[in-house]
């Protein structure tokens, strides 16, 4: 089981690296380097502060954007082109399947994004030097990596069971919801009868991106809590579980073309 | 023994805009295949070849039935270990090369990292892609594919190997060398079951065949009890055209070229057409007995409205 | 097909183990953020334009879940403790700022900001800053004046700039009539209790939120007991001038022809008479807005 699971998680990544993605590393870089000096011309004063809020930002949207554009085709592709044939008549099973696809993309992602914070990094020394407090920076980024997880298993997820374009779709929107989420629980707190009982319920089953959106405070030197960092980190693993057992379920029912 | 059992396996899919109605894909079938034989599975295209095979691969769900594959139930992921399977017009990951494929295959079967490191190399040599082993497959031809494909089947050394079409949209060079590998199979004591609508090529390979069509099993037997089961006929030929109105009455068939005769007639009236020819004062060049194809038997099989088997 | 049924089985067991934890965790999460967190990210905001940006076109959008979390936020009597006023000006700012024309912020906002603690925030001049803002930003919207006015005659005492507010808001088309009233009476008789009494008939004739009126009539509820109590200590000074001593209760003042029965508040309470010689209220409670200090 190990020695297959690790199989399929390593080709994931490396069909990742061979279809050019991390090349978004170059865009990243572009990126950081023009950021600084041209908004620092709007406040003076502001640099550090632009460069933390771009890098940072900018790893958590490229890094979304790569879960979902490879996420969505995990699943359906290899349906689509009935690579799968050959690899369900081995002894794979469908949940190690997933699990490896899985497994795979957060590969990526966390390589991704560790290649990103060393720029980041460099970028920050390279301008203004570094401070103890840009320590603190990594707590964003660590909080970024836990929101992929949770992106990834929901397109994983969609990937199981709806076409590319739909998945993508569904990702987005949950995206921009989750990055509301503590909203909508505002919204379910104020509402009675039946719309309470919905609001809560679509409160809780949607994943809540705010609280692992630490991206602000950080930038302004505040440190988060350990306890905090704890039940972040086990939420955001118990989410993406779920999520992936879901798809596993969905999976494992599954009738191929 | 038997190397699969297969027993009253349907599939049923739900059609239409409600679901409601029911497309059987498949009607039940049950056959046994023994241990080391080559098993030609055979009907026209649609007829259910795939739909069988994705059925034992568990790629699909039966409606109902079961099967076994070396004593185990279908669906034990573990037997999986000692099968291999080609799936028709088979799509590898593009972007591995030849070598990496097998050795992530060989991987997933279960199969060691020093017997890897020993078998691919010389298995890509056997299917003749010794030289192209580090090319990516994106830029193969289909014949290339094909000789990959066989070669994942048969990487982890299994028991039995499941081919669908093998030879498709191969040129005639392709398919000899795809012959030629099967017979290495065969000689190795595997047991095959193939499915193919040319016949040709099960006739040379099978011991056994069986014809499906529109779902269901038409007919079953040994390649050479098939042939010998259509009609016999045997072939005269003779010059002494002017005695062809005194035998014609006998004859399948005929052609004339001068006073050259080319009759085809029932292998047991042969020897009454010879006694009638020498009463002829004919001068008899060849008598040749011809074998029943398997085309006929294939075409009579699916021809016919009702289930026989013989 | 027993396999599959146990993997199904297995995998449908954990997602709801799993979503079950996702569900602890989440309220231990919301415990230890905290409420004002959320809130907090607009200390963080360089300004409120470079938030209309990034909000791509949504930005009305964004202004109604801003100007949400404030009311939620705000409106919650159990925050009271601890509340975080700071926070508020740069919520309605930057919610003004993504939509400039969200009177209700401007209105209910400014009146929030400018009112002392417990009400409010108690900022007032803050609160002049929001709805100078909302005025320069909707010039027709001419209630926005008599809020201005308002924040400036009650919380700031500015009877000049109050002045000055209600008569450029009744030069607008549209207003009522009784803004320029009030422009006069500001002017001339700002101090006085009556101009008070007419603002407050104002308010409370013309709103059309029950919560206003409610406190519109508390106002005038209080007035009235001032204007009360007042009175019923200039007769309690004609009483000790004649008799030489205090009363002692009601009943002493209305034999002495001075009280024609028992003063009774606007709710229909006895009024409380003090052995120092003061009036009061028996539940200060009812009569929030009763001044005390008014003319000592």
């Amino acid at each position: 089981m190990i020695s297959r699971l690790t199989a399929i998680t390593l080709n994931t990544f490396r069909e990742a690296v061979r279809d050019r993605v991390l090349y978004n590393l170059i865009l990243f870089v572009l990126l950081l380097v023009a950021s600084a000096p041209l908004f620092g011309q709007i406040s003076i004063g502001m640099e550090r502060l632009i460069l933390v809020n771009v890098g940072l930002s900018s790893i958590s949207l490229f890094g979304v954007i790569i879960a979902i554009f490879i996420g969505i085709g995990l699943v359906s592709k290899e349906i689509e082109k009935k690579t799968l044939y050959t690899i369900l008549s081995r002894p794979v099973r469908r949940w190690e399947f997933i699990v490896g696809k899985y497994l795979g993309l957060i590969m990526t992602l966390v390589v991704n994004t560790a290649l990103m914070t060393a720029g980041f990094y460099i970028a920050l020394l390279v301008t203004k030097g570094l401070h103890k407090t840009d320590a603190l920076l990594l707590v964003a980024i660590y909080f970024t990596v836990l929101q992929f997880l949770i992106v990834t298993a929901l397109t994983v997820l969609f990937s199981t069971f709806s076409s590319p374009i739909f998945s993508a779709i569904f990702a987005f929107a949950l995206f921009v919801i989750g990055t509301f989420a503590e909203d909508l629980k505002n919204f379910a707190a104020i509402s009675k009868g039946a719309a309470k009982l919905l609001a809560t319920a679509a409160a809780y089953l949607m994943p809540n991106f705010a609280s692992l959106n630490v991206i602000a405070q950080t930038a302004h030197d505040q440190g988060v809590g350990g306890r905090l960092i704890l039940f972040n980190t086990l939420y955001a693993m118990l989410y993406s579980a779920s999520a992936v057992a879901a798809a596993v379920l969905i999976f494992e029912r599954r009738n191929l073309k | 023994m038997f190397a699969i059992e297969i027993q009253g396996l349907s599939k049923d899919y739900a059609v239409g805009f409600w679901k409601k109605q029911l497309r059987p894909a498949l009607k039940p079938l049950s056959l046994a295949i023994k241990t080391g034989e080559t098993f030609g599975f055979l009907g026209p295209n649609g007829a259910g070849k795939t739909t069988t095979l994705k059925l034992l691969m568990s790629i699909i769900s039966p409606t109902s039935g079961t099967a076994t594959i070396l004593g185990e139930s279908f669906l034990d992921p573990e037997v999986k270990r000692r099968i291999g399977f080609l799936p028709e017009q088979p799509y590898f990951y593009d972007y591995l090369s030849a070598h990496e494929l097998l050795d992530y295959y060989a991987q997933l079967s279960g199969v060691s990292l020093e017997t890897r490191q020993r078998k691919i190399d010389s298995l890509l040599n056997r299917v003749g892609l010794g030289d192209v082993g580090n090319r990516q497959l994106r830029k193969f031809s289909k014949g290339m594919l094909q000789r990959v494909g066989i070669a994942q089947a048969i990487i982890h050394d299994p028991e039995v190997v499941f081919l669908d079409e093998p030879m498709s949209g191969l040129d005639p060079l392709g398919r000899h060398e795809v012959r030629e590998l099967i017979q290495g199979l065969k000689d190795e004591g595997k047991t095959i079951f193939f499915s193919t609508h040319i016949l040709s090529d099960a006739e040379a390979l099978c011991d056994r065949v069986a014809v499906i069509h529109k779902g269901e099993l038409r007919g079953i037997g040994a390649i050479n009890e098939i042939r010998t089961s259509v009609a016999e006929r045997s072939e005269v030929i003779w010059d002494g055209a002017h005695a062809l109105s005194a035998v014609s009455g006998s004859l399948v068939e005929s052609h004339v070229t001068g006073e050259t005769v080319r009759g085809i007639v029932r292998s047991e009236d042969v020897d009454s057409l010879l006694e009638k020819l020498r009463r002829e004062r004919t001068r008899l060049i060849s008598v040749t007995p011809l074998h029943g194809t398997l085309e006929e038997y294939f075409l009579a099989r699916t021809a016919e409205q009702e289930k026989v088997i013989s | 097909m027993n396999r599959n049924r146990l993997a199904t089985s297995l995998f449908a067991v954990l997602l709801v183990l799993f979503f079950a934890g996702t569900v602890l965790c989440r309220s231990q999460v919301e415990k230890l953020r905290g409420k004002e967190v959320t809130l907090e990210e607009v200390l963080y905001m360089p300004s409120g334009k470079s938030v209309k940006r990034l909000s791509l076109g949504y930005s009305s959008l964004l202004a109604d879940i801003y100007w949400t979390r404030a009311v939620q936020y705000f409106g919650e009597k159990s925050n009271q403790r601890s509340m975080r006023y700071d926070l508020l000006y740069p919520l309605l700012d930057i919610t003004t700022d993504l939509d400039p024309h969200l009177i209700v912020s401007y209105e209910f906002g400014s009146l929030f900001l400018s009112q002392p603690p417990p009400e409010g925030a108690g900022q007032p001049e803050k609160a002049v800053a929001l709805v100078e803002k909302g005025i320069r930003e909707n010039p027709s919207y001419w209630r926005l004046y008599f809020t201005l006015g308002f924040i400036h005659y009650l919380d700031r005492r500015d009877y000049k700039a109050a002045s000055e507010a209600f008569f450029k808001g009744s030069e607008v088309p549209g207003a009522l009539p009784w803004m320029k009233v009030m422009a006069a009476r500001m002017a001339e008789h700002g101090e006085d209790r009556s101009t008070a009494l007419y603002l407050w008939k104002a308010v409370y004739d013309t709103s059309i939120d029950p919560q206003v009126k409610d406190t519109a009539m508390q106002h005038l509820a209080s007035l009235r007991a001032e204007q009360d109590i007042e009175q019923l200590e200039q007769r309690v000074k004609l009483y000790r001038e004649r008799t030489g001593v205090l009363p002692s209760r009601w009943l002493d003042m209305i034999r002495a022809g001075l009280l024609p029965g028992l003063p009774q508040d606007p709710d229909g309470t006895e009024y409380k008479l003090l052995p120092d010689g003061t009036v009061d209220v028996q539940d200060p409670a009812k009569y929030r807005f009763l001044d005390r200090n008014r003319n000592k």
